[in-house]
């Protein structure tokens, strides 16, 4: 019985802990969690890039097709700068595995962390000792909290790739008719910020005549893509335009379209990887999509890592660098710098695209 | 059992403990003279750290393998811990009582492994594979895929912190505190006999008055207790409450507690051997990392090492016996 009766104790003292109040998260609200950002110091814009800074990129997980195509370009920028390139990463995208690389690069001494952190904020403890050690930090496709991170190269505003996806759909439609989305997960983060703005932007009166009969979810699996988007076609005869915003679900839906009999028909668009939208647009499914260059995501977070490190720049708003063949960038509020509109890909420039 | 053979046995047994210490220690050495940063006093903060999940939870599994039982839920209750937590501060609640409430919780799941394993008489294998999904799942269930951040910087300071100024991280305290209690526990009491009698085997043990339901019943208590507590330190560790915290971290524990030369068949192992199994698997790590090896090197490396120490004291016993 004293069994029970330590169960009893313990039951009661958790009650009495909880009756005489203590740390909630209302009390704590407010207290600065984070370290301190870094004593940001005098911003020189006319300090010379230094040469053989050690930059590591440290994406989600490494061995994913994109990802590589991302820190290839970081690589490219990296040679230009005369640096040292570096990759590391977890095999897999957990919440916390980034941790202990991220210590690794602080005992290593490199001069910039370049980081997608796969949580805002399992990451920062660590960022921010990393960035007491003298690292400049870079974060790039997802940000970690905003405290951790000396600046955020953003592939494209929310806004920009919304607006993108209504005007691609428009000109397909020609102006009027229905529409469907085909989206990846119903709690994807960055899918659902898009279609917010798609919504905000067919509510204008120029794209009245546009109508959304559906918002479907593949779950970024291309099994599931695929059915989505057959009974997108079955259930909606007159649909003219199926929209998505995720590289699975269009290649999917594009592999049902151009094999069946509304080839030409339905118009398909989104966002899409060039390698694997290729063929689609060579055979007259796909007119035209959109995508961000991500080589040139990790391209220009090398030269923002770089300008942090020779302290051109501090990661406050308002400063400007150069980044090499992309020529000269603004850092945005919180430290964002944007990489510009999403690149429109037809079969008129598909082939210059390899990634 | 005759006597000479308890005493080749032990012998046998002291041999692996003596062994699995020096290669330890002369991987420290070796680490610390050749790779850069390996020695200093902040790698060793972030080495402990590291290694603290599956240092702490591995003192109890070396209890539950010894008595010939297996516990592969216990990532799973550290996740629906965090999990847990995560609900609770979001919830409003202070952290003074959703400490003790995981550890609870902790405790609760663990007896429910219990009650399959003892009263039910199920094999603890399937039971905790079921219970590995269904605690997984449960921690879905509370906080979905999002995180909860936030905690109090007092709490989470002090876990990633050292003692004053001093190179020793605070949470050193909970695995020292935590091996000394399990380690006497096991090598100094009766319960500790208990727990080896049963291992060696479990009829013997009950004509000489054990209870091994009952005793196994407690020891997935403590198994989850210590799983719970983990969940807690992991949170506070990383500021972050998530249910796939600590995915795939049963895997590691089983290895270090094999690899410190506990006998997944019950019956034998020694504590000290354990503890140096954990540092070993992470301080093997730590080292590889700093020395830019690949993850697939370094998976092929722990591997290798664990079929060895499995391999290690069979071949040993069968040279000894031709």
């Amino acid at each position: 019985m004293t069994q029970r009766k330590n169960l009893a104790v313990l039951a009661v003292l958790a009650l009495a802990l909880s009756a005489c109040g203590g740390t909630t998260k209302s009390s704590t609200e407010g207290q600065d969690t984070a370290a301190p950002a870094t004593t940001a110091g005098k911003a020189d814009p006319n300090a010379p890039l230094k040469e053989g800074l050690k930059i590591a990129y440290l994406p989600k997980q490494l061995n994913n097709p994109y990802t590589d195509v991302e820190v290839g370009g970081g690589k490219v920028a990296v040679g230009e700068l005369k640096g040292e390139y570096k990759l590391v990463g977890p095999n897999d995208a957990s919440a916390s595995s980034q941790v202990s690389y991220i210590n690794t690069l602080i005992q290593q001494q490199q001069n910039v962390i370049v980081v997608a952190a796969n949580d805002p904020n399992a990451v920062c403890p660590s960022l921010n000792q990393a960035r007491k050690a003298g690292i400049k930090v870079v974060t790039f496709d997802s940000d970690a909290a905003k405290t951790c991170r000396d600046a955020f190269i953003n592939q494209a505003t929310t806004q920009g790739i919304g607006e993108s996806l209504v005007k691609m759909a428009s000109e397909l439609a020609g102006g009027s008719g229905e529409i469907a989305i085909l989206s990846a997960t119903p709690n994807a983060t960055n899918q659902n910020s898009w279609i917010q703005v798609m919504k905000t932007e067919l509510a204008k009166p120029e794209n009245a005549k546009l109508k959304l009969v559906k918002i479907a979810y593949g779950n970024d699996d291309d099994q599931k893509s695929f059915t989505e988007a057959q009974g997108l076609l079955q259930s909606y005869p007159n649909l003219k335009v199926i929209v998505s915003p995720t590289t699975v679900g269009i290649a999917a839906a594009s592999r049902y379209v151009s094999a069946s009999s509304y080839k030409g028909k339905v118009a398909i668009t989104g966002l899409g990887l060039p390698n694997q939208m290729r063929k689609f647009v060579k055979d007259g499914t796909v007119k035209k999509f959109a995508l961000w260059n991500p080589a040139d995501i990790g391209y220009l977070a090398a030269y923002a890592g770089a300008a942090l490190s020779s302290g051109q720049i501090t990661g406050a708003q308002g400063e400007k660098f150069k980044a090499g063949k992309l020529g000269e960038y603004t850092i945005g509020a919180d430290g964002e710098i944007v990489l510009g509109p999403p690149t429109e890909f037809t079969a008129a420039n598909i082939d210059q695209f390899n990634f | 059992m005759s006597a000479e053979l308890t005493a080749t046995r032990a012998a046998r047994f002291a041999n692996w403990n003596v062994a699995i210490i020096a290669i330890t220690v002369v991987v420290l050495i070796v680490a610390a003279a050749t790779v850069d940063n390996f020695g200093t006093s902040q790698n060793f903060g972030f080495l402990v750290l590291d290694v603290l999940p599956i240092a702490i939870i591995a003192l109890p599994m070396t209890l539950v393998i010894v008595t010939g039982e297996i516990d592969l839920s216990v990532a799973s209750t550290l996740g629906l811990s965090s999990a847990v937590m995560g609900y609770l501060w979001n919830a409003n609640q202070p952290i003074e009582t959703i400490i003790p409430l995981c550890l609870l919780l902790g405790a609760v799941l663990g007896a429910v492994n219990g009650f399959f394993v003892t009263v039910l008489g199920l094999p603890s294998l399937a039971v905790t594979i079921g219970t590995l999904a269904l605690y997984r799942g449960l921690a879905f269930v509370v906080l979905g895929d999002s995180a909860v951040a936030d905690f109090p910087p007092a709490y989470t300071n002090w876990v990633t912190g050292t003692i004053g100024s001093s190179p020793i991280p605070n949470v050193l305290i909970i695995i020292v505190v935590l091996a000394v209690v399990f380690g006497v526990v096991l090598h100094a009491t009766p319960i500790g006999r208990a727990v080896f009698a049963v291992g060696a085997s479990e009829q013997a043990a009950r004509f000489a008055g054990v209870r091994p339901g009952r005793l196994k019943f407690w020891l997935y208590v403590a198994s989850g207790l210590v799983s719970g507590l983990a969940g807690v330190l992991w949170t506070l560790r990383y500021s972050s409450a998530r249910a796939d915290n600590g995915a795939g971290l049963e895997l590691a524990v089983v290895a270090a507690v094999l690899l410190g030369g506990v006998s997944i068949f019950g019956g034998k192992g020694a504590l000290p051997g354990v503890i140096a199994g954990v540092v070993l698997l992470g301080s093997l790590q730590n080292a590889l990392r700093l020395s830019d090896v690949s993850n697939e090197a370094l998976n092929v490396v722990t591997g290798v090492l664990l079929i060895a120490s499995v391999l290690g004291p069979n071949l040993a016993n069968r040279l000894r016996r031709t």
